[in-house]
């Protein structure tokens, strides 16, 4: 549902790396989203489409890089692979589990020009 | 939505701001979105401009060399026409979390309420758990006390803010228009229209929404989830994303409790399986049950935060007495 916001997220962030990486035209966009962060990537992929359209990123192509989930068990002390938030330890049923990885909603590189 | 500036899809309102802001900050944003007539964000609050370059722009791309902040950008037009040197095509790492903006502004807010021992709640929920209910009577209860101050955000109306008003305390509305959650700009904006706070209890009531308002930091202390048990005992890992970025649950209505089948225990192991840590508060705002729970919780809060400060404060006196 936000995931225009995020859309326009991304164009500000390019914006503003235009200057300081003083590049005029984004061709390509590498993002690393998690299966945690709330983001729907074919969402994500419509709203990017759509915000690009007479920015310095039109017609530039999305990847969306996918992170698994990772989370560290106090209940096994080990770190275990989940999928969503409410998943239990795979290894010892445990709901007593710190999210490590997969939230992530980053821009992890760019081709310009 | 404008993530910058707040501006929605051109609809936010500020109450006492109108639509100033909005065209104070994002113009290089929204000119080049204008012309971009395949979807609606942005159109309204560039009345002024659009409708000139809603149409021009169709046919005349050779505006494109404008935009892009300044810079040389001769690539936007529909011949790709690229300066020849000007434009090599290279690899940007950045590594940049995308709603970094948000951040920046959430950081601002909360360094605000730290300075002045302000305890900022961000109230969020599904539509109609009752939440401005238990805020009309949380603050009938502690507005002796301490200042209070109510963000309310809502797409539309002020209906919220204006029972929070009829209680004596300052309130101000945010209408994000098609938004979906508050961000952290828009309620920047907000408390410069709020008045001096100093050791009081900020609430902020987001959007009835218990999806996008989990991604949006707003500076808050909390986020305090309000979950009304005449809605699903599943709701938590339904909507996990929200339930794990709260610190609280308040288990509200629980006068209905005798007509309904709503299972407290499961809805509290599943809210603790999305969150260990969650904290679980139960009460009714209709019959006062609980609710000294809930006023203890936040005088705690807010005890600690004051307490934080004057150790802070403290510690600048030794250093200073120590110079």
């Amino acid at each position: 549902m936000h995931e225009m916001s995020v859309a326009e997220g991304i164009i500000q962030v390019l914006e503003d790396q235009a200057v300081s990486q003083n590049f005029s035209r984004v061709k390509k966009v590498w993002l690393e989203i998690g299966p945690l962060a709330s983001i729907d990537s074919d969402a994500l992929r419509f709203c990017f489409d759509a915000v690009i359209r007479g920015t310095l990123a039109d017609n530039a192509s999305l990847e969306i890089i996918g992170l698994p989930g990772l989370a560290w068990c106090l209940g096994c002390g080990q770190s275990v692979a989940i999928q969503q938030r409410y998943d239990a330890c795979p290894e010892c049923g445990s709901y007593h589990l710190q999210v490590t990885q997969g939230d992530e909603m980053r821009i992890k590189e760019l081709e310009v020009e | 939505m404008c993530t910058v500036c707040g501006c929605s899809e051109g609809e936010t309102r500020i109450e006492g701001h109108a639509h100033q802001h909005s065209h104070g900050h994002s113009h290089g944003h929204e000119h080049e979105h204008s012309h971009d007539h395949g979807h609606e964000h942005h159109h309204e609050h560039s009345h002024e401009h659009s409708q000139h370059h809603n149409h021009a722009h169709e046919q005349d791309e050779a505006h494109s060399h404008q935009h892009g902040d300044g810079l040389h950008d001769y690539g936007q037009g529909a011949a790709r026409a690229h300066a020849p040197g000007l434009s090599q095509s290279r690899m940007v790492q950045i590594e940049q979390d995308i709603l970094g903006k948000n951040d920046q502004y959430a950081h601002a807010n909360r360094a605000r309420f730290e300075q002045q021992s302000i305890l900022a709640l961000n109230l969020v929920s599904s539509p109609g758990s009752g939440k401005t209910t238990l805020l009309t009577e949380t603050i009938r209860r502690l507005q002796q006390r301490w200042p209070l101050a109510v963000i309310e955000g809502d797409q539309q109306t002020s209906n919220d803010a204006d029972r929070i008003r009829a209680t004596g305390v300052a309130a101000i509305q945010v209408n994000t228009g098609k938004g979906c959650h508050l961000d952290a700009h828009m309620v920047g904006h907000a408390l410069a229209s709020l008045p001096e706070l100093e050791g009081g209890v900020l609430f902020i009531e987001n959007v009835g929404n218990l999806v996008c308002p989990a991604a949006f930091d707003l500076g808050e202390a909390h986020k305090v989830a309000i979950l009304s048990v005449t809605e699903g005992e599943d709701k938590p890992i339904k909507y996990p994303d929200m339930f794990h970025a709260a610190d609280v649950m308040i288990l509200n209505k629980t006068d209905l409790l005798p007509h309904l089948d709503f299972d407290v225990d499961a809805c509290i192991e599943y809210a603790r399986r999305v969150n260990p840590d969650i904290q679980v508060l139960q009460c009714s705002a209709r019959s006062g049950e609980g609710m000294d729970d809930w006023l203890k919780w936040i005088e705690t809060q807010r005890s600690q935060r004051i307490e934080q400060r004057i150790r802070n404060l403290q510690n600048r006196i030794d250093q200073l007495q120590a110079l």
